[in-house]
């Protein structure tokens, strides 16, 4: 047979054997064989992707979580300072208060005692006007209790009203 | 592993050696040679080996068709001396026989076409047997278990499919490339491991025979002209941006350029072939021209080297005719934007 004269026999065995095994094999071989490899590739491919929105998501939480927790952080600094004010106005009001009382009651007590004083003067005055008048009756008797004495003190009395 | 490799080349090339020495070392310089050709070309016998007077063969279906006879069946042994096996006219079975080159003829020198079971086309089936066999199991496996990781014959075809599908056929022929996935892998397949059985003692060079790249370069021919869109066609028959009178000449080149492709296909992969089958032929040649044992020993080194070379060869020849039979796929397919950028 000849090197480059194409033989006839070969050429029908070769054209319709090919066919034969092009149909089975895309019938059987390639068609389930490429939709597997496309099954598995999408697969993968969309592993992938869950895999990445998964960490955007984690990544987004993260810094939510942050902004929270500065917010909190903020809202508690907050809170503190404002507490801390609000005790330190109460501190003042009730020293404020406290003075404020304080003075009033003295006040009152400084003004009690000044009548207490002023009653017991008056009554120590009384007293002693009751004393005075009686230690004058009582001498007065002793005195008098002779005429010679009354007449005496009659004359002078007489004489002082004729002077004046 | 290289090693090992080396030595397992080394064995086959004194396997080959052994079978065809008492053949070559008997005989004039010229017989010690035309075994080469012998085994280049087709045969109506597969010879595998002689020892002394005693061939190896393997006989083949003759088959012939002709217009007053009818479809008739023979063995190639009918045609033969049973002692030597030599082919004669002087050896004609029922009006047919087969000469000293192989050649079928009739007696009555009337007209007949042959269809029959060559040494080619014996190996053809082989290979589609061992492509089909390996191609199935591969297939089996994702039947079996759904889009899993490849394991077995899976992990030896899935590697190719990809390649093919992601390296040739979606680089060279762009959006629409999932329509030729599958003629490609077979294709790759069929050249791959048609090339690499050819490479082992006894094969038949099968892919280096002319018939079998013609029959494939048709097949991308049909399926590039079938699917050309009408940039295509309009490329051949009104190039774009060429003035008219220019046409006249443009248009017939166009046409020769239709068909010298699939030409270049049919040549690259015989011609690949064949002269790798040669060389190594040679190289086994050598040490019986100059009957030495020490150029026996050089050339058997060198035939394992050339082995190891045709091997990258094989490969290379199945990656070239799928990815220019994509190319011209790809260039009937694709979807230009004219803006006389020529």
């Amino acid at each position: 047979m000849d090197l480059i004269t194409p033989g006839t026999g070969l050429i029908f065995w070769q054209l319709f054997g090919f066919l034969g095994l092009l149909f089975i094999l895309i019938k059987f071989a390639w068609k389930p064989m490429l939709a597997a490899l496309d099954e598995r590739e999408s697969s993968i491919e969309n592993a992938l992707k869950a895999a990445e929105t998964a960490r955007n998501e984690m990544a987004n939480l993260k810094t939510e979580n942050e902004k929270l927790l500065a917010e909190a952080r903020l809202e508690r600094d907050n809170i503190l300072k404002k507490a801390h004010e609000a005790s330190l106005k109460m501190i003042e009001d009730a020293k404020l208060e406290s003075g404020k009382a304080g003075a009033q009651m003295i006040a009152n007590a400084k003004a009690v005692i000044e009548t207490e004083k002023k009653a017991a003067l008056t009554e120590v005055k009384n007293q002693v006007a009751i004393l005075t008048l009686e230690v004058t009756e009582k001498l007065l008797r002793k005195t008098l209790s002779d005429d010679k004495a009354q007449k005496e003190l009659v004359d002078q009395f007489i004489k002082e009203a004729n002077i004046n | 592993m290289t090693r090992k490799l080396l030595f397992l080349s080394l064995l086959v090339s004194a396997f080959m050696l052994g079978f065809s020495s008492p053949t070559l070392a008997a005989g004039s310089e010229e017989d010690k040679t035309s075994f080469i050709m012998h085994h280049v070309v087709d045969s109506h016998e597969w010879h595998f080996a002689t020892f002394g007077h005693t061939h190896v063969t393997l006989p083949l279906p003759v088959i012939i068709y002709s217009g007053d006879r009818g479809l008739e069946f023979f063995s190639s042994k009918d045609f033969q001396n049973h002692e030597t096996h030599a082919f004669g006219k002087e050896y004609a079975h029922e009006g047919y026989f087969i000469d000293d080159h192989d050649h079928l003829g009739r007696v009555d020198g009337a007209s007949f076409i042959e269809f029959s079971i060559t040494k080619n086309v014996a190996m053809m089936f082989l290979v589609m047997i061992v492509v089909a066999y390996v191609s199935l199991s591969a297939a089996s496996h994702y039947k079996k278990n759904g889009a899993v990781a490849p394991k077995g014959a899976a992990s030896l075809i899935e590697p190719i499919v990809i390649f093919v599908r992601d390296e040739i056929a979606m680089k060279s022929i762009g959006p629409k490339y999932k329509k030729f996935v599958p003629y490609l892998i077979t294709l790759f397949l069929f050249i791959w491991f048609g090339n690499l059985m050819g490479l082992m003692p006894g094969a038949a060079n099968m892919t280096g025979n002319i018939a079998v790249t013609f029959v494939l370069a048709i097949l991308t021919f049909i399926l590039t002209n079938w699917n050309g869109n009408k940039d295509y066609w309009k490329h051949v028959f009104a190039t774009p941006g060429v003035p008219i009178p220019m046409l006249l000449i443009m248009v017939p080149v166009e046409i020769i350029g239709l068909f010298t492709k699939p030409f270049a296909l049919t040549v690259r992969l015989f011609v690949a072939i064949t002269a790798g089958h040669i060389v190594l032929l040679g190289f086994i040649a050598l040490g019986f021209i100059f009957e030495s044992y020490t150029i026996g020993i050089v050339s058997t080194l060198m035939v394992t080297f050339i082995n190891l070379i045709e091997l990258l060869v094989a490969t290379i020849q199945a990656y070239v005719f799928t990815l220019f039979s994509a190319m011209y796929i790809g260039s009937a397919v694709a979807e230009h934007e004219h803006v006389d950028h020529h």
